[in-house]
């Protein structure tokens, strides 16, 4: 079986749906013969045809918008917004659309849609196209969101979030798009977007990420095994809504927990993990919660990126932090 | 000189002001009195129902409302000429359509007055129709995006938006004529320019001599049509909707009518114009002339008018009745429509808001 890349992953997942689900349509800026910026359309035009891959015109607000409506007349529209930098023209449709048209209409129209995003920083890209920006939507009711961090999570994901009757923000973390191959069977098998996972089991101490930090999250499990420390790492995947029990079952076994993200750090998706720490496993606690994420200031330009993201020591340090604490 | 490319904008009007026939060409439809007489009746019962409505404002039993006085013509001729199977995506004002396509009135009072439910429109066609839709202008790309899927899906169906003077500003109208343009796709985006956003004037909006002709950038078909008139809004609607369900492209349609009463209940528009304005657009408005048209062809008169009246009032008072007689939903209502299944975290708050309930706070 080949080996396949997350941004393959995507692909071969669209491809899968389209091919079984006539009602499957992709549609956004240069998706069509171009393939996407990233690829990740690759060779859909050809099968699918120019109506099922929809050239669309340059206006985020176009493309929300009229995913909105073809979702409600039945179809099954995936979106792309070519970075995550330019989605905010797209969040009028999705706020006050997408994700609140069942409860508006008490389920007689609904919004199974799904909009795709490059997500995330580390690839030296111009400004606006490195935003790390999930926090914004995981606030909005009606909203599921959702951040893949392997090839094998991207395709069982996007499946499930597609197949999903709710719409579904999706984040890809387009630095790890091409970062190592994996065996991704084409057999339909969507993963569920209701449970966090375990991706290493540990005693020690719990590092919860999600999306591309997943890979420094998993280095530093290495360094602090390397140390004696037993660390055990969630991929939360699904942000909202929330299996918190996963990440409360783990935080009462270790007693410690290293929340760690790109994006911003005040308000950021880790605070609310860390609020329900403290609401759930506070007496379990043995040490104060650490977050390790991007600062409040806006992510430099390349030059400075990676000092922006989190990095395996910072992770490392702050796990240590914890362990020291008692 | 050489000429890239030349337009023009039609001006569309068959009743004046006092109801005399300005064109010998009548359309089909016009011909059968028995049928006007029945869209006469549609706006008669509008009107009723509109003023029902801001009644029950002014008592305290509705919410905000907004009022569609002197837009009848504009909304009835839009909502007769759409076939069930089209699909309508309204701004917040049309029921003069949204009841010719089976809204109740019962369900416009229970969204205005609080309840999610009026927007599970019962009856068919409206049952397929878009919901009421708030944010301005965003309502024209749902219209889009129907027409995408239709023409996708091979379907012979057409999409109508309708949207606001102030509304014809906004990127989204933009947008989604320009993708029906590039698409060749069956819609329809009706501007009903009734000279007002809330204080704004339309010369504020833009300095185009009409709204009509920004379906041209789009590469629309355009008219501007009185929107007083229901026969020219009528006429203008079917000639586009056949076009748009035949392959021939979509259509911008501007219906020039003006706003009679007040934004909304919570507007007072004493505050930005003037008396003699609003006495000069009554005198145009659209019921008296297609009132004074159809007594000269002998087909009504005052008799049928206060019967006609007398049943809207009894339609309407069962109607507020039912609305009245309304239970509000469970508490728990508010997280059963968020996801197709409640997910487990959110059912913990369900349970949360329940147990205050039961405690009575
Ligand atoms: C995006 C957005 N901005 C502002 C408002 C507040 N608002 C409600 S109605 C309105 C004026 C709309 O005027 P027009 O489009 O001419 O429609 P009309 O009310 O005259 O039918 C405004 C500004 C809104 N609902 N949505
Ligand atoms: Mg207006």
């Amino acid at each position: 079986m080949a080996q396949i890349t997350l941004i393959e992953a995507v692909t071969q997942a669209l491809a899968y749906e389209m091919k079984h689900d006539e009602s499957v349509v992709v549609l956004g800026e240069d998706v069509g013969v171009n393939g996407g910026v990233f690829r990740a359309t690759q060779g859909l035009q050809e099968k699918f045809g120019e109506l099922r891959v929809l050239d669309t015109p340059l206006d985020e607000t176009t493309i929300a918008g009229v995913t909105v409506g073809m979702a409600v007349q039945g179809m099954k529209p995936v979106a792309e917004a070519q970075f995550e930098g330019f989605i905010y023209p797209m969040m009028e449709q999705i706020a006050c659309h997408a994700a609140r048209m069942r409860n508006r209409t008490r389920g007689r129209l609904t919004v199974p849609a799904v909009w795709r995003a490059p997500w995330g920083g580390g690839i030296r890209a111009p400004e606006h196209h490195s935003e790390a920006n999930e926090h914004l939507f995981t606030n909005i009711p009606g909203l599921r969101v959702v951040l893949p961090s392997s090839p094998a999570r991207a395709y069982g994901l996007l499946l499930a979030a597609i197949r999903d009757p709710d719409p579904v923000i999706f984040l890809e973390p387009k630095r790890i798009y091409r970062q190592y191959k994996e065996e991704v069977p084409d057999d339909g098998e969507a993963l569920p977007l209701d449970v966090c996972f375990v991706l290493r089991d540990g005693t020690d101490v719990t590092l919860v990420t999600w999306g591309a930090q997943v890979k420094e999250c998993l280095e530093a499990a290495d360094e602090l095994a390397r140390q004696g420390v037993s660390a055990e790492v969630i991929d939360v995947a699904t942000l909202t809504p929330l299996d918190f029990d996963t990440i409360a079952e783990s935080v009462q076994k270790t007693g410690r927990c290293v929340i760690v993200h790109e994006a911003p750090k005040t308000a950021g998706f880790g605070a609310e993990i860390a609020a329900r720490v403290a609401e759930e496993c506070l007496y379990e606690l043995l040490a104060p919660v650490e977050r390790v994420t991007g600062p409040d200031t806006h992510i430099p330009l390349f030059r400075l990126e990676m000092k922006y993201l989190p990095s395996v020591e910072r992770i490392v340090e702050a796990a240590q932090r914890t362990l020291a604490a008692s | 000189m050489s000429i890239a490319a030349k337009f023009e904008i039609e001006y569309l009007q068959y009743l004046d002001a006092e109801g005399k026939q300005v064109r010998d060409d009548l359309p089909e439809f016009a011909k059968d009195l028995g049928h006007m007489v029945e869209l006469y009746k549609l706006m008669l019962s509008t009107r009723v129902f509109d003023a029902k409505s801001v009644a029950l404002q002014r008592t305290g039993k509705l919410g905000t409302y907004a009022s569609c006085l002197g837009h009848e013509a504009a909304h009835v001729g839009i909502g007769s000429a759409m076939k069930p199977e089209d699909v309508l995506a309204p701004s917040y004002r049309e029921y003069g359509a949204q009841l010719y396509r089976g809204v109740q009135p019962r369900e416009v009072y229970m969204y205005w007055g609080g309840d999610e439910r009026g927007n599970d429109y019962q009856k068919e066609p409206a049952r397929h129709d878009f919901a009421w839709s708030v944010p301005i202008a965003t309502q024209c790309l749902h219209a889009a995006g129907s027409a995408l899927a239709f023409k996708i899906r091979g379907e012979k169906r057409v999409a109508v938006c309708t949207i606001g003077d102030g509304g014809s500003s906004k990127g989204d109208f933009y947008g989604a004529i320009n993708i029906a343009g590039a698409q060749n796709l069956p819609l329809v985006a009706v501007i009903v320019n009734n000279q007002w956003a809330i204080s704004v004037p339309r010369k504020i909006q833009s300095g185009a001599p009409t709204l009509a002709q920004k379906g041209i950038a789009a590469g629309l078909h355009c008219i501007q049509v009185d929107g007083n008139d229901i026969i020219a809004v009528r006429k203008a609607m079917e000639d586009a909707l056949e076009r748009a369900r035949n392959g021939q492209g979509g259509s911008v349609i501007e219906a020039v009518t003006y706003r009679l009463g007040d934004h909304t209940t919570a507007d007072d528009a004493r505050r930005y114009r003037g008396e003699q304005e609003v006495k000069d657009a009554w005198a145009k408005e659209p019921m008296k002339r297609l009132r004074a048209w159809l007594v000269a062809k002998g087909v009504w008169d005052d008799k049928k008018e206060e019967a006609w009246k007398a049943e809207c009032d009894e339609w309407m008072d069962n109607e507020v009745n039912a609305y009245l007689e309304t239970k509000t939903q469970p508490v728990t209502a508010m997280f059963d429509y968020t996801f197709a299944e409640v997910p487990a975290d959110l059912a913990k708050q369900r349970d949360l808001v329940l147990s205050y309930e039961n405690k009575g706070h």
